[in-house]
């Protein structure tokens, strides 16, 4: 049925007191201190709706996947704020939950001699070598920085925390929640956010109209709150439309890649050991291994932007992490149960967008509440959720609009707690990462013993500016001529090049073993398979092909977690949404523009990963 | 009107299929590994059961349809959050166990004295859906048993289809050997239907269905029933997962007569 063909359908719309965009941790936390307060023991309402009089607050929560347990986090979390709401809590009720027991943190050596060492890696490499027997080609420090420390917290599944958390809120009944609807944008009028408009259903990949088009409902509030992750399609609109503060942006990022592993029955590692990991696969690669209660345990990496690979693939990467010796001892055997990414946004405070503006008001990772010193985000976007809820609830008993000016509570709340004095501490402390590895730790170590006094290293550049060619990157592992023939292979087959670049400059290829080990394409349906419904538009759009056509790096083909964006002989790579696992890396790793923008845009799309265990 | 239905659909709460399911030997007889750990669905048997319900509620003027569920309320509770959005119902919940080697008969009970139970059901209008296989209490016994203990005499397995006829009597297409429909007229209600998958394909979420769906559906699940049921004097023989067994791959582009050769060769194996 063509456009003309269509009968006009109208878009619907609703009111409602509070619109919520996304369900994680920092949304969890909002609503349990909301809906907490919102009756009265005798069940009245303690806070009258605007838009039903003689009701409690209305307040409705879309979240863009298929179930609120679909999240993807490697948890190890000192569970300050998730404590301080639940006061009696009793972990052992969150499934895969546990008390932190022992915390290490291991240099990782290079026991393949494929990782790219400086010389200063190399000599640190072989001193330890000289002087301690590493049979398992790693050290462990003596000492784990305080900084780091989440020896008095839990070891948790973020997936099953989350849906532990709906659990509570639906029993309640004084919120709503809805999975499988995503927010489209945010109804925006002169600088005043009056609600959302979740997203067109009954489309073709376009977006055109086909049969059974309903357009996205308007869903008009008071209020609307944002906690929709590091690349939620609602924060980038905000932030595209009413802009960021003056001198702030988000430059430094993350993919987050992690393994659910079932371990082999003879292993028998306490439930709460935590191992923070780094020097391998690369020395830029961040790594974890957290151990659940029954024999489980999440497995991952983190590839930051800062690293200048131009194929910078975190899949082939973690298949190198887990069979590290230190690591592989305990994870050979083993199944995987689960598999995921994300994106993480580690800019913190210098990535911080306006937290509260006219009906609106951010919290969690979308609002730079990430710790990128402790390597925590959890607790804190859980915090920002409850600060808003005490703010909202203070703002609705004494009758007050959502105003910018009267949601400044919420601003004040946060800066006067913790979340906002340890951001400070680590605003600067990765910078020195752009200058190296060894800055980097050096600047690490600085600004956390200084309280965020000293730092070292500039302002970070962006992904795109850290970035390398292949050539440059590759030249002491490749000659030119070699390489020249791999690009023009993948450009002729359509190809990606990471595979093929790590093959030739000396990793091993992964022997798939079928149960731990498996293929690219095969991860994609371990343990909660990715799901593309259908009459959903493409969430992933190249807005000027031709751009495309001249981009020479193809980033967002080599970086793609699930392979989801592959070369095209024509100029524009093809996306496959049934692959999708919205981890949003290609958001930020786009590295042309066109009219000032990202060539690629992410929007807020349907489907995703299926699985309640990462 | 006279031929007003009131559809009760009853539906389990399975483990989504989509992720990696183990069966293993628990405390009380066969169970699927941290069953409750998984993210659950409706079971699409019976939610093909629910879609017709309410596609037939909408073409009858005056009809009225619930889902009786009995599932862990938790379990309950996260399925709601997704069926709330596809059409509009009323909600009988029932706390109870939703694993697929509970007792039918029992569990059969416990939903007939729900829908039983159920407040302005017309029983005369009757019209009992449901799964007639199930993804996890197999092949449609508890559904049939249920009418049966609601003295439901006229009942139909595998249906395809239900045509009202203008004189309030209705055509059901039965599924029978062959790839082939047996069709019969029933001259009116009660009656039990087992789905097949029917026609129709899963509605959109629908924002609008699913905060009128709360009103009623929060309110039932805060008093839900409990509908325990006890596994004793319960024995299993022999529990065993098919012998045909096939890795899920994803391949583009297959030519279709290529993919019913392996099907082929895959169901004759054994």
């Amino acid at each position: 049925m063509s456009t003309a063909e269509q009968p006009v359908v109208e878009r619907a719309s609703i009111e409602v007191d509070v619109a919520c965009v996304g369900f994680g941790p920092a949304m969890g936390g909002f609503l349990t201190t909301l809906s907490r307060r919102l009756m009265n023991e005798d069940g009245t309402p303690t806070i009258e709706s605007k838009v039903l009089p003689g009701m409690p607050l209305q307040v409705i929560c879309y979240e863009r996947a298929d179930d609120i347990s679909f999240g993807v986090s490697g948890v190890v979390t000192r569970a300050r704020g998730i404590r301080a709401s639940f006061k009696d809590l009793d972990i052992s009720e969150i499934p895969m939950a546990a008390p932190v027991t022992s915390e290490k943190l291991v240099y990782l050596l290079d026991p393949i001699g494929a990782s790219r060492r400086s010389f200063a890696i190399r000599t640190v490499d072989r001193l330890l070598r000289s002087v301690a027997k590493l049979p398992h080609h790693a050290y462990e420090l003596p000492y784990v920085p305080p900084f780091l420390h989440k020896d008095d917290g839990f070891v948790l599944s973020i997936g099953q925390f989350n849906q532990w958390v709906g659990s509570q809120l639906m029993s309640g009944g004084n919120v709503q929640i809805w999975p499988g609807m995503p927010v489209s944008e945010a109804l925006i009028e002169d600088r005043k956010v009056s609600g959302i408009r979740l997203v067109d259903q009954g489309v073709d990949r376009e977006g055109n109209p086909e049969a059974g088009f309903t357009p996205g409902m308007d869903i008009h509030a008071a209020l609307t709150v944002i906690g929709d992750g590091p690349v939620g399609a609602i924060s980038r609109d905000i932030d595209s439309k009413l802009g960021m503060p003056p001198d702030h942006n988000v430059s430094d990022w993350a993919v987050g890649m992690k393994f659910v592993i079932e371990l082999r029955p003879d292993v028998d590692l306490p439930a709460g050991k935590v191992l923070h990991t780094f020097g391998f696969p690369e020395p830029e690669i961040f790594g974890f291994m957290y151990i659940h209660p029954g024999g489980v345990a999440s497995v991952g990496i983190f590839v930051p932007s800062w690293f200048n690979c131009p194929t910078r693939t975190a899949y082939r990467y973690l298949q190198h992490f887990i069979q590290h010796p230190y690591l592989w001892r305990y994870l050979e055997g083993g199944k995987l149960r689960s598999w995921g990414a994300k994106s993480l946004q580690e800019s913190g405070k210098h990535g911080e967008p306006y937290l509260v503006g006219e009906g609106y008001a951010r919290i969690g990772e979308c609002s730079g509440s990430t710790n990128v010193l402790t390597g925590s985000g959890v607790d804190e976007a859980w915090t920002t959720g409850v600060q808003l809820a005490e703010a909202v609830i203070d703002l609705s008993k004494s009758n007050q609009r959502f105003t910018k000016e009267n949601l400044a509570a919420y601003e004040q709340r946060r800066r006067s707690s913790w979340v906002e004095s340890e951001a400070r501490v680590a605003e600067k402390a990765r910078d020195g990462f752009h200058g190296g590895i060894v800055s980097g730790f050096a600047g690490m170590m600085l600004a956390a013993f200084t309280k965020g006094k000293f730092s070292l290293g500039k302002p970070p550049k962006t992904p795109n500016e850290n970035l390398q060619s292949a050539t440059e990157f590759y030249r002491s592992k490749l000659n030119p001529q070699e390489l020249a023939a791999i690009l023009q292979e993948a450009e002729t087959k359509g190809t990606s090049l990471h595979d093929t670049l790590m093959d030739r400059s000396g990793w091993p290829q992964i022997l798939h073993d079928g149960s731990l080990l498996v293929s690219h394409q095969d991860v994609l349906l371990m343990g909660g398979k990715v799901q593309a419904p259908p009459g959903f538009a493409d969430h992933v759009i190249f807005r000027d092909t031709g751009v495309c056509g001249q981009c020479g790096t193809k980033l967002c083909v080599e970086m793609c977690s699930a392979q989801a964006i592959t070369r095209s002989l024509e100029s524009a790579p093809n996306f496959d949404r049934e692959k999708c696992v919205f981890c949003g890396a290609c958001a930020w790793n786009c590295p042309e523009t066109s009219n000032g923008k990202p060539n690629l845009q992410f929007v807020a799309g349907a489907g995703g990963l299926h699985s309640a265990e990462n | 009107m006279s031929n007003q239905f009131h559809v009760v659909v009853c539906a389990s709460v399975v483990p989504d299929p989509l992720q990696t399911l183990e069966p293993i030997t628990g405390s009380t007889g066969p169970a699927l590994k941290n069953e409750l750990m998984l993210p659950a669905i409706l079971d699409p048997w019976a939610s093909h059961a629910l879609f017709e319900g309410a596609n037939l509620v909408k073409k009858v003027p005056g009809s009225k349809l619930w889902l009786v569920s009995m599932a862990p309320k938790a379990k309950l509770q996260q399925v709601m959050m997704t069926v709330a959005q596809k059409v509009p119902l009323q909600l009988v919940a029932l706390d109870g166990p939703s694993g697929g080697f509970v007792d039918s008969h029992q569990t059969a009970a416990a939903l007939a004295k729900a829908v039983a139970g159920i407040p302005d059901l017309d029983r005369s209008r009757l019209l009992l859906f449901g799964g007639w296989e199930s993804a996890s209490r197999s092949a449609g016994v508890t559904l049939q048993l249920v009418g049966e203990q609601l003295g439901i005499a006229d009942q139909f397995q595998g249906v395809d289809s239900i045509k009202v006829n203008d004189d309030g009597s209705f055509e059901v297409l039965e599924r029978v050997e062959g790839a082939r429909h047996q069709v019969s007229v029933c001259i009116a209600p009660p009656a039990v239907l087992g789905w097949a998958t029917g026609s129709l394909g899963e509605p959109r979420n629908d924002p609008q269905v699913g905060m009128q769906n709360m009103r009623t559906i929060m309110p039932s699940l805060q008093k839900a029933i409990a509908a325990p049921i006890s596994p004793d004097g319960l024995q299993y023989s022999n529990v065993a997962t098919p012998k045909q067994q096939r890795e899920t791959v994803i391949v583009k582009d297959k030519p279709t007569d290529e993919i019913a050769r392996e099907i082929v060769q895959w169901i004759t194996q054994e």
